[in-house]
């Protein structure tokens, strides 16, 4: 057997060079005459050490990085296939101290598997939850979620079982699985992540979810600005059809569970779930007012589950090592784990799966380094767009759903994003109701006209024009945006430009005022 | 381009049409499918599509302009995607987008002159732990720099 060398396919490495790298690899190995295999894995989700070429020695899995093409010869020069010392030697990926410190649960297998490699994911552990879930009545399976306490991860943060229950006591002749995987939130790519490298496992959690409630039919919707994700979720499912892990009898049993994969069109409010559902059947994504709910009336009328990524990958470990287990990780009404995803301006970016609980000063400063740039953290946005801009003096605060409500935030899909002190929070506010008006799906007259209202005024607060009174305006705005909202794109986007105001009211002074404060 | 009936490129926009109207939701798969096969959404096939899935015209135009990612013109020879969103942001992607239009000479949402690249904003490519980020067709690109852009901008008018 061949020695094998794990260059990652990740997007984000390949944003990085990885296909140079695996290139001169390949093409160095070539001419020494060396015996490589390269296999293409996911990223283990330390981004600032992408590209992260790792060997496979005797002694276990020898980590280099970030490489560059450039120095793959070096690295050859200095015997690297046998896990020897190197300028950019890392040695055991999973003792580097940001990623000794997780808990890898849902996250289990990205970067250590082949993604595309079955029998790789069976031989870690795959397809055991849904064989136990073959074993079990339906209604047993739908149990064992709800007592996980798993909770919705794409935002809402709604009990997943108690999603599942709804539909599973639907009569309906067809009943859907849909699969969010719109991901639109700046500072998240967890969804992206797992299904570029571990896509077998979100398939596993979509049949498990099917074979609980009796859908027979998944869609996975993914937007069009992943197009890696794409195209390595689609060759996944094709893999799992051939092998008989979908289609008419589900690894051998009498249940039949089939999907694909569907492309979005460039709209962030169709990652609303009703929007998606729109969009899904061909129409307008605009958003569609609740009751009914999904799970009652969803895609084509019928009853549907509509769950983020992580929520259905999180599911194949529940069912393999019981809901208690799951359970047992993180803090009040929020269980399980979190794939913290931390990003912008911080030094050590990439994902950091933890159970629920670190505080954001800890996730900031101990596990993300502080700043990439050296200076003092000014604002850090939780929750994507339309999640709160949190000072420094919140910094106690735990990561919780129910924490982060209390002090006027949310933590959305747990992207961290980090800004450091040469942030103008004014021009966030500012980007945060541009971004509403540039994304709003048209339906509720505060959403569409105060968005672009919002940006007007702002801007006249920074030109100087009777700054109190139009301050005044937007925190006005801000509310007939927060109540005469259908949904959270309009609804929330109050979240970031008040967060901005009240904790940087500085940035919002008057710009001589301003100027004198530099 | 001539699509008029009986022209090769309306006969390869029945052909696509024709492969994927019977799936279930069938019209975002088929306005993709035209629009990689030709680059852009062309006028001529809404009356097409509208037939083939017993939608009146207007359905299909409405659908075809909600959605950011449909033109209804072709692009340049490249297309240049910069991340506008908040972990760009946070690295200085503000500069970069500006930089990317001095150099280009266009504004975003624009095409230059030669055809040789339109310039376009995008709020999000989930590369934001490697900010700035940018995709230049198909090829991602993170931490992107003065010297990346520079690069990019002899790379497209080649
Ligand atoms: C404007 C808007 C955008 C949203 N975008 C996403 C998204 O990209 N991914 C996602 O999973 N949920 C998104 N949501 C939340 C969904 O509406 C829904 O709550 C979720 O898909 C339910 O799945 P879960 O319970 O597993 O989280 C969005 C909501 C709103 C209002
Ligand atoms: S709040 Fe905005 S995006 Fe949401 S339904 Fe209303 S108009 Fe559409
Ligand atoms: S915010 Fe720019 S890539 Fe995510």
């Amino acid at each position: 057997m061949s020695l094998k060398i794990y260059v990652p396919r990740d997007s984000a490495a390949l944003a990085l060079g990885a296909d140079k790298v695996a290139k001169a690899i390949a093409g160095e190995a070539a001419k020494r005459g060396s015996e490589i295999t390269i296999v293409r894995n996911g990223s283990r989700g330390m981004t600032w050490l992408e590209p992260m070429v790792e060997v496979e020695t005797p002694a276990g899995r020898v980590a280099y990085g970030p490489v560059k093409p450039a120095d793959v010869a070096s690295l050859f020069e200095a015997d690297f296939i046998n896990g020897n010392s190197h300028s950019l030697w890392l040695g055991d990926p999973e003792a580097i101290p940001f990623f000794a410190r997780q808990q890898r649960l849902t996250f289990a297998r990205c970067g250590l598997t082949d993604p595309l490699s079955l029998e790789d994911y069976e031989a870690h552990g795959g397809l055991s939850g849904l064989r136990k879930a073959l074993e079990l009545a339906p209604i047993e399976i739908v149990k064992q979620v709800t007592e996980s306490g798993l909770r919705g991860r794409g935002g809402a943060g709604f009990p997943t079982g108690i999603k599942w229950q709804t539909v599973h006591d639907a009569k309906a002749t067809n009943k859907y699985i849909v699969c969010n995987a719109d991901e639109g939130d700046s500072g998240t790519f967890a969804d992206r992540m797992i299904m570029e490298g571990d896509p077998f496992v979100l398939i596993e959690g979509m049949a498990i979810a099917g074979i609980a409630t009796g859908a027979t039919k998944g869609y996975i919707y993914i937007r069009s600005e992943y197009p890696e994700a794409i195209k390595i979720m689609r060759e996944a499912v094709a893999i799992a059809q051939r092998a008989g892990l979908l289609g008419w009898n589900v690894l051998g049993s009498p249940n039949m569970f089939d999907m694909e994969v569907r492309v979005g069109a460039g709209a962030y409010v169709c990652g609303e779930e009703t929007a998606l559902l729109n969009s899904l059947e061909g129409k307008r994504g605009v958003v569609r007012a609740k009751p009914p709910l999904p799970a009652i009336e969803g895609l084509f009328g019928k009853p549907t589950v509509i769950n983020n990524v992580i929520s259905l990958a999180s599911v194949p470990i529940i069912l393999d090592k019981g809901a208690a287990f799951y359970k047992d990780f993180g803090i009040g009404r929020s269980r399980g784990t979190m794939p913290l995803q931390i990003a912008g301006n911080v030094k050590h970016a990439g994902l950091f799966e933890a159970a629920f609980g670190m505080t954001l000063g800890e996730i900031v400063n101990e596990i993300g380094g502080g700043t990439a740039t050296g200076r003092p953290v000014k604002a850090v946005q939780v929750g994507g767009p339309l999640g709160a801009y949190f000072p420094e003096s919140l910094f106690d605060t735990p990561f919780d759903y129910e924490a982060f409500a209390a002090k006027g935030g949310l933590i959305g899909h747990a992207g961290i994003v980090v800004f450091d002190d040469t942030a103008d929070m004014l021009n966030q506010a500012r980007f945060a109701m541009e971004f509403c008006a540039i994304e709003s799906c048209g339906k509720c007259t505060p959403c569409r006209i105060g968005s672009t209202r919002g940006v007007e005024t702002i801007d006249k607060i920074r030109a100087g024009i009777e700054p109190e009174k139009n301050l005044a305006l937007v925190t006005d705005l801000c509310n007939t945006m927060k109540f005469g909202s259908l949904c959270a794109l309009g609804g929330f986007t109050p979240y970031p430009v008040m967060s901005a105001i009240t904790h940087f009211p500085e940035d919002f002074a008057p710009v001589p005022m301003r100027e004198a404060a530099e | 381009m001539a699509m008029q009936a009986g022209t090769e490129a309306h006969q390869r926009m029945l052909d696509v049409v024709e492969a994927m109207k019977h799936q279930d939701g069938a019209l975002l798969p088929i306005l993709h499918g035209i629009q990689d096969e030709f680059g852009y959404v062309p006028a001529e096939s809404v009356p097409v599509i509208a037939d083939a899935l017993n939608l009146s015209r207007a359905d299909v135009h409405g659908v075809i302009t909600f959605y950011h990612d449909y033109r209804s013109a072709p692009a340049g020879r490249h297309v240049l995607k910069i991340c506008r969103a908040e972990a760009c942001q946070a690295m200085g992607g503000e500069a970069m987008a500006e930089r990317a239009e001095d150099l280009l000479g266009i504004k975003f949402h624009q095409t230059a002159a030669d055809n040789s690249v339109t310039l376009e904003p995008t709020y999000c490519l989930g590369l934001c732990a490697c900010a700035p980020a940018a995709q230049l067709d198909g090829q991602l690109i993170g931490r992107l720099d003065e010297e990346r852009l520079r690069e990019i901008v002899s790379e497209v008018r080649l």
